[in-house]
């Protein structure tokens, strides 16, 4: 075999084949049936076009969340507070949804998901002129940040938006919503909506704005090495200050989208949505390429929606696509064992065929 | 003769198809001194760290006191005597020389306790025996780069080395630290320790080798005895071709003012790094600016290049004020700047080539129209640099970071020169270089002081200042201590006022 094994796909794909193994390594040890329950969890996530359009449902807000997590890890910056964005996105979005009913529906909804966008990148905003001009660490802001958010939009929905004793806001307005009779039809009812394409098309715009535009490279170079990017005149401060902004503008647009599309009102809510830390692990997982986080996020969100159908189907409860799912971020973490013996293969390989040339040769 | 410690017989290394040594021989007597002569990439460091076990040998063998060896780790060449002295210290800041030495051999009595006071007194022996002359007491971040090395050449001692190897060890040292290197070479060898240095130094191999081993591309050119051959010689069996070690200066207008430093004042950390300095350099003219590594000269050129910010003082580049300016602004006023580290400053190791090369005007049309860059244009461009200024690469689009060296700061300065600047700072600029590509940077920079560009050089390579500069002022702590006419005066005089001796040439010719 001559083919060298390039690390940035086997990578990922180890670390998911590797993740299955140890999910059905562990219902074999509690005595459930892997190829029953796997079987169910992909007709579950892709056996008919229902199944299919939640799938795509589901991956939308999880791309978003994603690409924001790779926005601000590219600039060097750990950004946890995807789900604090995506939550005042999602606030933002019904908010103004609700309040400017009489204006036009296209217009309703530009607005609207204009809002949830911009609210989300006010708020990791924050934490990046904190970073900024204080350097305050980014971990420890958007953490508290989430928290913050949290409590806000539970104050605001209870106090502004939902009736007395109600625990939800109105819905919004039909035309403000992203759900359509075409894909709806198509789908067979499933809650699919436009939202889905807007998220996959934003993969594209990450992947020209990382790499073919000005700021995207100023952004990358400030991420690889501070020292050098000031020496090369640019401008760190706004940099860190734009990563940061356009990561939480990301998580806020998944919020909107979801928030005018799949759940048409907001709740008052007890927890952090853990779309945001999702995000993270679908980013983790292809190495914050924007295009692979298209496949990275339809993985993730098969597991979600496919892993409710195994417990419907046996009675191995749910949780083991959460196993699943942890087992395949951790040897994504552990990925430089990988490498390591993706590159002894690579080594062995060649001396192999190094000694197959020097025995051709005849001594 | 004396009897052979070190044979190694026809030893080839292969990292993949690439052969970085081939077919190498040399053997090392009982109290000799072997300089190991070639540039940088000829395989120098490869064939020693087979020797210190490091790495193992393709093919060939090695013996030691006649015995065939295989070593397969650092520890195991210890057993043997070797001892290596890297080029950058493995030393711990933070602990005390003695600390230092002992450590991972620490003698323990009764079980427990680390016998500190035996392994003193042993230390002390060994100390006077040599004439090393450490402090064992004083941490490590307090002694001077000089000490930290015989502390080095201290724990091979300790360990009962009897062959050592160092690695380009005079790298970081001022002219009386070499000369005392040189004088405990002396001693080691007398007591009949046997000694490799790596260099591509001639002066130190004329100094104190026996006998030395010139390698090229892998391969033993020759091995010649040091008494009875010229260093001219030396160096073209070096680098296969005559070598010119002078640049042509030409008569340019020297006239006008590029750069007016005045009464500058830099803090660093609370400490004042520059102490109210003011120079100036003119269009045409090289100013050397000499100075034991730490003495302010960084801080001084971050300051005039916008990277550090200044406490008190102005910069003025062509009679304009550029005082705590952005860098980009300073860039564009005409000032291409080569930092001393191109590894975290002047370079973004992971992006390729021409990225690189347009680190400086990516933002400019054409490479940047509406703010979308046109790769197109920034790889030709990149193309033409390498081209233009002999860079060896793949192509432009292979990662810095995969580079030689040498390679690597050919990028730096080709990006700078290209740049066309009225002011060009380099900071060492051929630091880690090997001898071909310093040659080509000097001309480099020499063409542009032909060509009336303004040129500040920093350096802690008294040949490098000596060699480019029309002028010559030396820094210590902070503060000018002095300003010399190149012509006329020696690297020890040069050496002296760079310790902080304050020396009037004119004094010393009348005392002579």
């Amino acid at each position: 075999m001559k083919f060298k094994v390039k690390s940035s796909w086997v990578v990922p794909l180890v670390a998911i084949i590797a993740g299955f193994v140890v999910g059905a390594i562990i219902m074999l040890i509690f005595g459930y049936d892997p190829i029953q329950n796997y079987g169910s969890l992909l007709s579950g996530a892709f056996g008919g076009v229902y199944s299919i359009g939640e799938t795509m449902r589901n991956m939308t807000p999880l791309i978003l969340t994603a690409l924001g997590f790779s926005v601000a890890s590219k600039a060097g910056f750990f950004n946890i507070g995807g789900s604090g964005q995506y939550l005042m996105g999602w606030f933002g979005s019904v908010i103004v949804a609700l309040h400017f009913s009489n204006l036009p529906g296209w217009l309703l909804i530009i607005i609207s998901i204009l809002a949830g966008a911009l609210l989300g990148g006010l708020w990791s905003g924050i934490a990046g002129v904190l970073r900024a001009y204080f350097g305050t660490s980014e971990v420890i802001t958007t953490i508290m940040l989430n928290y913050i958010s949290l409590y806000f939009v539970n104050f605001a929905v209870k106090d502004w938006l939902a009736g007395k004793g109600a625990d939800s806001s109105p819905n919004i307005p039909a035309k403000a919503s992203l759900r359509g009779n075409f894909l709806e039809n198509l789908t067979a009812n499933s809650t699919l909506h436009w939202g889905f394409l807007v998220a996959v098309l934003v993969c594209f715009v990450v992947w020209f704005y990382f790499n073919r535009m000005k700021s995207g490279f100023e952004l990358r170079s400030v991420g690889l090495n501070e020292q050098a990017s000031k020496y090369a005149g640019m401008n760190v401060k706004q940099t860190i200050i734009a990563a940061m902004l356009i990561s939480g503008l990301l998580a806020g647009l998944g919020g909107a989208l979801d928030g005018l599309g799949n759940f048409q009102n907001i709740s008052v809510s007890n927890s952090l949505p853990q779309v945001g830390y999702d995000g993270m692990a679908v980013a983790l997982l292809v190495n914050y390429s924007p295009i692979g986080i298209i496949f990275s996020a339809l993985l993730f969100s098969a597991l979600q929606i496919g892993g409710m159908s195994i417990s419907v189907f046996s009675d191995t409860p749910t949780e083991i696509v959460s196993i699943v799912t942890a087992a395949i971020i951790f040897f994504v973490a552990i990925k430089y064992v990988i490498e390591l013996l993706i590159s002894k293969y690579n080594k062995k390989q060649k001396s192999k065929k190094m000694t197959i040339k020097q025995e051709g040769s005849g001594e | 003769m004396a009897e052979t410690v070190v044979e190694m017989r026809h030893i080839t290394k292969k990292f993949g198809e690439f052969k970085a040594n081939d077919d190498i021989s040399l053997s090392l007597h009982k109290g000799e001194i072997l300089a190991l002569l070639g540039e940088n990439g000829a395989g120098k460091s490869t064939l020693m760290g087979m020797l210190s076990g490091l790495l193992e040998t393709t093919s060939g063998e090695i013996l030691i006191n006649g015995k065939e060896v295989k070593m397969k780790n650092p520890r195991e060449a210890k057993d043997y005597g070797i001892g290596m002295v890297h080029q950058h210290f493995m030393l711990i800041p933070a602990f005390t020389v003695l600390e230092n030495i002992i450590l991972g051999d620490e003698p323990i009595k009764k079980g427990v306790r680390i016998d500190y006071t035996g392994a003193a007194k042993r230390i002390k022996e060994l100390s006077e025996r040599y004439q090393l002359d450490i402090d064992i007491h004083a941490k490590v971040r307090d002694i001077s780069v000089g000490m930290q090395q015989r502390v080095e050449i201290m724990k091979a001692l300790y360990r009962e080395a009897n062959i050592f190897i160092f690695d380009e060890p005079t790298a970081a040292l001022t002219p009386q630290e070499i000369k005392q290197l040189m004088k405990i070479f002396g001693a080691l060898a007398k007591e009949g320790k046997s000694i490799i240095f790596i260099t591509h130094k001639l002066k130190e191999i004329k100094q104190a080798a026996d006998r030395c081993v010139v390698i090229r591309s892998g391969k033993v050119i020759d091995t010649v005895n040091v008494a009875d051959t010229r260093e001219e010689a030396m160096a073209e069996m070096m680098v296969g071709r005559k070598l010119r070690n002078s640049v042509e200066k030409q008569a340019v207008d020297q006239s006008k003012l590029v750069l007016d430093v005045s009464h500058l004042n830099v803090e660093k950390k609370g400490q004042a790094r520059v102490k109210n300095l003011s120079l100036q350099v003119h269009s045409g003219e090289i100013v050397g600016i000499a100075g034991i590594d730490g003495n302010g000269q960084s801080e001084l050129i971050e300051a005039i290049t916008g990277m550090q910010k200044i406490k008190s003082g102005t910069v003025q580049i062509k009679d304009k004020d550029y005082t705590n300016k952005a860098v980009r602004k300073i860039t564009e006023a005409g000032v291409g700047y080569i930092p001393e580290d191109r590894q975290t400053v002047g370079l973004q190791l992971p992006l390729t080539l021409a990225e690189n090369l347009s680190l400086k005007n990516y933002y400019q049309q054409p490479a940047n129209k509406y703010g979308v860059l046109n790769y197109q244009y920034i790889n030709e461009h990149g193309q033409k640099l390498i081209k233009d200024y002999d860079i060896r690469s793949r192509n432009e689009l292979e990662p810095v970071g995969s580079l030689s060296g040498g390679n690597q700061q050919k990028v730096v300065v080709a990006r700078e020169i290209a740049s066309d600047p009225d002011l060009l700072i380099a900071a060492n600029p051929t630091r880690g270089v090997d001898v071909g590509a310093i040659e080509y940077i000097h001309e480099m920079i020499n063409n542009e002081r032909n060509s009336g560009k303004a040129v500040l050089l920093v350096s802690f390579e008294l040949d490098e200042i000596l060699k480019l500069s029309d002028r010559i002022v030396v820094m210590h702590e902070g503060e000018i201590v002095g300003e010399i006419d190149p012509k006329d005066t020696s690297s020890q005089e040069l050496g002296l006022m760079m310790a902080g001796k304050k020396v009037q040439p004119n004094v010393q010719e009348a005392a002579q």
